[in-house]
């Protein structure tokens, strides 16, 4: 156990836990969008999808656990690296210009991190922590999708989510030490297209919900 | 044939050995020949300087030819200057228009301390080749050709990996100031090789131990390093080193 521990102390080893991490959240966005999807098929699927979840019974309650505990270990590895690299050069360029290998989603990471952990808190207090006897999760959708400036605020983070996974998937891959000339290309081409999902995907429901449906 | 010239306003960070904080200072270097490199244009600012009994502006440098790894100053927020694969020693002032000011700034990181000017204690990525850059065993004479089978696309990475000249423009160009482009490419010159596989696991877990022990950042894949490294090392090495250390470390 030791060496492991001392393993983690390592900066690959911080990111070791990052990676992973971050590729169980990814897995999580494409389960929890592909749940969603079912709002597109109408109110009745959706619900019938709540219920087969909900009778997963105590199943959720270990996922839940699980994506706390990642959470929190993606977060506080998170800040604490960023925290580190901002030391690690305390006298700032005075002209400071890119050579061409930062992107948005790359400069931004801890930023957008923040700002999702900002929106999970909001959107679990709209649709998770409510009473449930009062209300069907729909009924909390529905009601919370017709306040277009909720609607805004939604399509915003769903984008930030989306920048964070543009430069986190070939990342974790990167990090992983997956990295090969002929399978990065693919790596990369798979990242943007489903960050691209991510946004086009979570984005459009409340759109759907509050106009088409 | 007489070259063209052309007159340039310099805006250089001096800072005296000893001293807390430098500063900008503007000087004009005038009547510079386009064929002139980066360092010798530097020389005719520092004669200019010595005849006027100033300071002249402190920079490494000592082949002059892009291979030993002592020059580099952050040119205009790009380490080596902006054009692509080239060390500071090899930028040639034709790159450069009549009128330009360039902001000449050293390589800043909390690893490699300020001695004056632009030059920087490079130390740090001497103790990573201390601890573990190497092979312990006498290698003895030449061996016969052959006698080690080694592929040519292996032969090939890991010629390119050893193409690094040390310089730690990787480390300037990083966001987090990280060396790991630096200590992949000599984890990946001896790793992918027969003669430096015995101690390959050894090697990666004591060097990434004493990058950050030196003070490094922490890599984040910005790729900023592969952007602006003079010999054109790849982010691979970097995942090959990610490899090479967890492997080591779980084995
Ligand atoms: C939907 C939720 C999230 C997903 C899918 C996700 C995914 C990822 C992935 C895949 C990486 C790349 C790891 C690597 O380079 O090896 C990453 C990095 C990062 N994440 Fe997240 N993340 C999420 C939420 C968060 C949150 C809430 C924070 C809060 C601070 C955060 C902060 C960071 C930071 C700072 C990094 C960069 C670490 C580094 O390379 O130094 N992320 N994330
Ligand atoms: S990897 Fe490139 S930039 Fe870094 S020290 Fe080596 S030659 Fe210089
Ligand atoms: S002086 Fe040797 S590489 Fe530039």
């Amino acid at each position: 156990m030791n060496w492991f521990l001392n393993m983690l102390r390592t900066s690959i080893g911080k990111k070791l836990l990052m990676a992973l991490t971050g590729l169980f959240f990814s897995i999580f966005l494409v389960i929890h969008l592909l749940g969603n999807l079912t709002l597109y098929g109408g109110k009745d699927l959706f619900l019938s999808y709540v219920d087969h979840l909900h009778a997963l019974g105590p199943l959720i309650h270990v996922a839940e656990i699980g994506l706390l505990t990642f959470a929190a270990i993606h977060v506080s590895t998170g800040l604490f690296l960023f925290l580190q690299n901002l030391q690690a050069r305390p006298i700032r360029y005075t002209v400071d210009k890119r050579g061409g290998g930062r992107t948005i989603g790359s400069a931004t990471m801890p930023y957008t991190g923040v700002l999702i952990i900002i929106f999970v808190a909001i959107h679990l207090s709209n649709f998770h922590f409510i009473d449930h006897s009062r209300q069907t999760v729909f009924q909390a959708i529905d009601a919370t999708f017709h306040m277009v400036p909720y609607i805004f605020f939604y399509i915003a983070a769903v984008i930030i989510v989306a920048i964070h996974v543009s430069h986190g998937f070939w990342s974790l891959f990167q990090t992983l030490g997956a990295n090969h000339p002929k399978y990065m290309p693919a790596i990369k081409g798979i990242g943007f297209i489903f960050s691209l999902l991510v946004a086009v995907g979570f984005g459009f429901i409340p759109v759907y919900v509050s106009f088409i449906m | 044939m007489i070259s063209k010239t052309i007159n340039l306003t310099l805006k250089v960070w001096r800072q005296n050995r000893g001293e807390k904080k430098g500063r900008l200072e503007t000087y004009s270097a005038k009547n510079i020949s386009v064929d002139m490199s980066f360092l010798e244009m530097l020389d005719v600012v520092n004669e200019e300087l010595t005849k006027n009994k100033k300071e002249t502006i402190a920079f490494d440098h000592d082949c002059r030819e892009g291979i030993c790894g002592m020059c580099g100053a952050v040119v205009n927020g790009r380490p080596h200057g902006h054009e692509k694969e080239t060390t500071l020693c090899q930028l040639h002032m034709r790159h450069f228009s009549d009128g330009d000011i360039i902001v000449i700034e050293p390589w800043r990181a909390r690893a490699f301390p300020l001695i004056k000017d632009l030059v920087v204690d490079r130390s740090a990525l001497d103790n990573i080749i201390q601890a573990g850059g190497f092979i312990s065993v006498n290698a003895g004479g030449a061996p016969d050709a052959n006698a080690l089978p080694i592929s040519k696309e292996i032969a090939e990475a890991a010629f390119n990996a050893a193409a690094c000249i040390g310089c730690g423009a990787c480390v300037a160009a990083c966001p987090n100031a990280s060396a790991m482009l630096f200590v992949s490419a000599k984890v990946s010159q001896f790793a992918l090789l027969p003669q430096g596989r015995p101690e390959a696991a050894r090697r990666a877990r004591t060097m990434v131990r004493m990058m950050d022990q030196c003070g490094f950042g922490n890599c984040s894949n910005e790729t900023e390093c592969e952007a602006e490294c003079p010999k054109g090392i790849s982010i691979s090495n970097i995942a090959r080193l990610n490899r090479e250390f967890l492997k080591a470390e779980f084995s």
